[in-house]
Parts: C-alpha cells; structure tokens; sequence
C-alpha cells in the first residue's frame, strides 16, 4: 500500500477566484453568498445563493474553447490550472499514462441544459448548435483536464449528488494507494446556478430564502453555491522524491449506503461511513480534532450529523469542533466535499478552524462545539469531512498533517 | 446579395480561424485556415443560422456530401445555391 499526499490545490468558489483567497474569507468567516442574478431568476422565490460574481471567462478562455466548455467545466479548468501551478509538476514534458483524473458532479453541464432546453420549448428554435452533447456531459470536466494537461491515465467522473466530490476523492486515493497510478487531479465541480437548476431545488422546499444557518436553532434550509476545488493528490514516495510541498496526507476514505430513504438522512449510514474512514486512517475516535461537517443547515442533516457524531466520538465528541463552511461558501453539491476540503487544508496548515457562520441560537440537538461565527487558532494533525448525500450515500475523507 | 454572402462567410470563417477576413482567400482548404472538425460543425451551424438553411452536410464524412467544402470558393458557392433555393431564385 502505497501513503497518498495532497501536493497541490486550487479553487474557485463565491469566496474568491483562487486559494490564498479562498482560504483568506474562511479564516475571516466572511460569507459569499449574495443575491442571485441570472436569466429569469425574478421568477424564484429564492434569492440568494453562493454565486461567483462578476465571472469573465474571456479573462480564462478563447471563443472556441467557451463554446465547448460549459461553466462547471469552466470552474474545474481554472481550479485545475491553479493546483497544476502550486505543485510544480509539469505534466506536459512526460509521459502521464500513469495519472488520471477523477472529479466529482452532480449536475454536470446543467447550465447547457436549461439554455438548450429554454431555446427548443420556449423559444420554439429548431435548430441547435452542434456541440451541445460534449458540453453537457457528465464527463466534459474530467475529460477537459485530461486533454488540457495532457493525463492519460484513467478520467472519470463520478455522481452521487452531494456525496460526488468525495466520493472522486477516495476513488483518487484508493487508485494510487493501490498503485494503479501514481497521481490524481481529483475534487469537483458544480454550476446548478441558473432558472432551471433552482426551480428543481425550490420544488423540494429545503432551501432557505435568509441564510444557511447549520446547527442554529433558528436553521431554516439550505443555500446552493457554485464552483471548483481541485487536488493534485500523489503517492508520497514520488512527492518526496521530486521535493514537493506536501498540504497533507490522504488517511483514509470510508464510503456506506443507507439503504432506506431516497431523501431523508440516516443516523446509522453516517455513523458506520465515519467509523469506517477513522478504521482505514487508523485513527482512534479521540485523535480527530476537527470535522468539516456536511452541515447542509436542514432540519434533518444537522440533527442527525450530531446524533451520528455523538454515537462514533462518545464523550470525545465534546471535545472535538465541527464546523460547516456551507454556511459561507453554500451548498456546491456535486463540488462540494472537494470545496470542504479546503477547511481541512486551512486547518492542517495554517492551524484555523474555519467558523459555522450565521449562527444565533443553540439547539438542543446539535449541542456540540461547531465554532460559531469566529475562527478559532487551533494546532490539529486528524481531520474528518463529512458528505452525505441523497440515496443515502455516504462518503468521509479522513486526513492528517503531512509527513 | 452574392457580395453579402461571400462577406459574411468569409466572416465566419475568419472567426473559427482566428484570421484576420483579408486572409480567407478563395483557393484556401478549411486545412490551410486551420479549421478543425470541431470548428467545421461550428462553421456549419454558424452559416444556417445566419442564412436560415440546411446544409446537407454529415460530420460522419464531411468530404461525401453534396455541400462542397474543398476551398473558400466552393463553400461560398455552395451557400449561394441553397439560399438562391430557398429563396425561389433558381
């Protein structure tokens, strides 16, 4: 079994257009969620939402490139770009059969979709532009990396709804730990952002029409964001050798179903994907110092978070802190284990917790420390992060200070 | 109506191929522009929505197709003969 390590990152999210700032609003506990602004978004009774304000892609992409290239693979492009740069491979000069590039969605090219979709039925065009279908697809981020930097090893893109990021992840970390290849681009990406995307949203009635207030008392639902973090994730034997600078160790991955509700979170399936995550790290329960909850500010996540919290950590569970980030930056869905991720970096490298903003008032069912509002100072080696999502899916990434 | 359509062709074509419009000359391939199989079908959507017609064309085999895509001037031609058609004019 071969130690996987984090060697480079990149993000783009409401937060910031790259890393450093990425990083600068989650110690800030500044939150990127504004007004939502896009074709027929007065017709939605929810208005806010974790958008990437002025976005120029001309500043990132030719004309050609923008017509094949729809945002969610915008955002992973530009996030990738930025990993590549910090971990100072240079893909291009080798041979890059043995690194692949695995990434997570769940709406894929979304946005491609609803503007087709608004061209043929409303508009009643007959005629659509020929490369739609590369567009849309799944796969298009994944696949754009690939050719953009040139990595013939295995792409893929994997699709377990807000699980997605994370469960890319652990397949990145299984892959080169296993030795099939050497290196991953691995994380997510996701642009549900548009008429459409939030319409499908509203109709489940979870989202909040005020703010994303995980763990509060006065918690009312869920606000979505957009864009990408991406990892280059290595095998620590390579990383070592060419002299990188390592942001973390990959410990453990641990993945479950549920098996009962298409919609509803279950105590049971959080708790076993957690206890498996911390059985693959080898860590004990009182090793982990911080968790960068699933927090999704729902009723039922929060609550159940907690209860499955409390059931792995016993009493430890008091002493560790958990904090959700969505609080800032929104729900990505598809992307957003990998924008999460970010919290574990921050905390493993710069020793900031980063806060759950937005918080008023105590709940009885969530009483655990979940850093309200202000970042803490906090030297941690063991983190967890948590991603649960609908179909029961269930998939915790456990890392660690780097060698 | 015949200046119009080789203007905007040569427009079109100029913006697939990144080429100032003074480049597009008449004997030039889509392979002398630079024009790939993807900016072909984007060339071939562009000129239907700009003319309102449908280019018999197939992207499986986009050299066996009754629309001529040899050079400049036979594409020009070509889009002359389906908008005279769908006008009546022939």
């Amino acid at each position: 079994m071969h130690r996987v390590v984090i060697t480079g990152a990149g993000a783009v999210s409401s937060l910031g257009t790259d890393l450093s700032s990425n990083f600068k609003s989650l110690s800030e506990g500044k939150s990127g969620i504004s007004k939502i602004e896009f074709l027929n978004s007065d017709r939605l009774s929810i208005k806010i939402g974790g958008q990437i304000k002025n976005y120029n892609p001309d500043i990132h992409f030719t004309k050609q490139e923008k017509s094949i290239y729809d945002k969610f693979t915008q955002f992973a492009l530009i996030a990738t770009k930025q990993a590549v740069l910090s971990s100072g491979w240079e893909f291009q000069k080798n041979d890059n059969s043995d690194i692949g590039v695995i990434l997570g969605t769940a709406g894929g090219g979304l946005q491609t979709q609803d503007e087709n979709y608004r061209q043929v039925y409303e508009e009643g065009k007959n005629r659509v532009h020929p490369l739609i279908v590369p567009k849309l697809m799944n796969n298009a981020a994944a696949s754009n990396v690939s050719i953009k930097f040139n990595l013939q090893g295995p792409s893929f893109t994997i699709a377990s709804a807000c699980s997605s990021s994370n469960h890319a992840m652990g397949q990145a970390f299984n892959l080169i730990r296993s030795g099939v290849i050497k290196a991953a681009i691995t994380g997510g990406s996701e642009s549900m952002l548009c008429f459409g995307g939030i319409k499908a949203w509203e109709g489940l009635r979870i989202m909040s029409k005020e703010a994303c207030r995980p763990f509060c008392k006065n918690r009312d639902g869920m606000v979505q964001g957009e864009g990408a973090a991406i990892f280059i994730f290595e095998n620590y034997h390579d990383a070592k050798k060419r002299g990188a600078n390592i942001l973390a160790e990959v410990a453990g991955f641990s993945m479950t179903s549920d098996a009962i509700d298409i919609v509803n979170p279950s105590k049971k399936g959080a708790a076993r994907a957690m206890i498996g995550a911390l059985k693959d790290a080898k860590f004990n329960p009182e090793d982990v110092e911080y968790i960068n909850a699933h927090g999704t500010g729902t009723l039922a996540n929060d609550k159940t978070e907690c209860a499955a919290i409390k059931e792995v950590f016993k009493s430890h569970a008091n002493k560790l802190m958990i904090s959700s980030t969505k609080s800032m930056h929104g729900h990505l869905i598809g992307g957003t284990g990998a924008v999460e991720l970010l919290g574990c970096l921050l905390a493993l490298n710069k020793q900031i917790i980063a806060p759950t903003i937005n918080f008023l008032k105590k709940d009885p069912d969530c009483d655990l420390d979940i850093v309200p509002n202000i970042a803490r100072q906090k030297n941690v080696k063991c983190v967890i992060s948590n991603s649960f999502a609908f179909g029961g899916t269930n998939a915790v990434i456990a890392l660690k200070k780097g060698p | 109506m015949s200046e119009s359509v080789k203007y905007k062709i040569i427009k079109i074509l100029s913006e697939q191929a990144l080429l100032d419009p003074s480049e597009i000359k008449d004997n030039l391939s889509l392979e002398d522009l630079g024009i790939d199989s993807l900016a072909l079908v984007e060339i071939v959507f562009s000129i239907e929505e700009t003319f309102n017609i449908t280019i018999p064309f197939n992207a499986n085999d986009p050299t066996n197709s009754t629309f001529d895509i040899s050079n400049v001037s036979s594409i020009i031609s070509a889009v002359e003969n389906l908008v005279n058609s769908a006008s009546g004019k022939n």
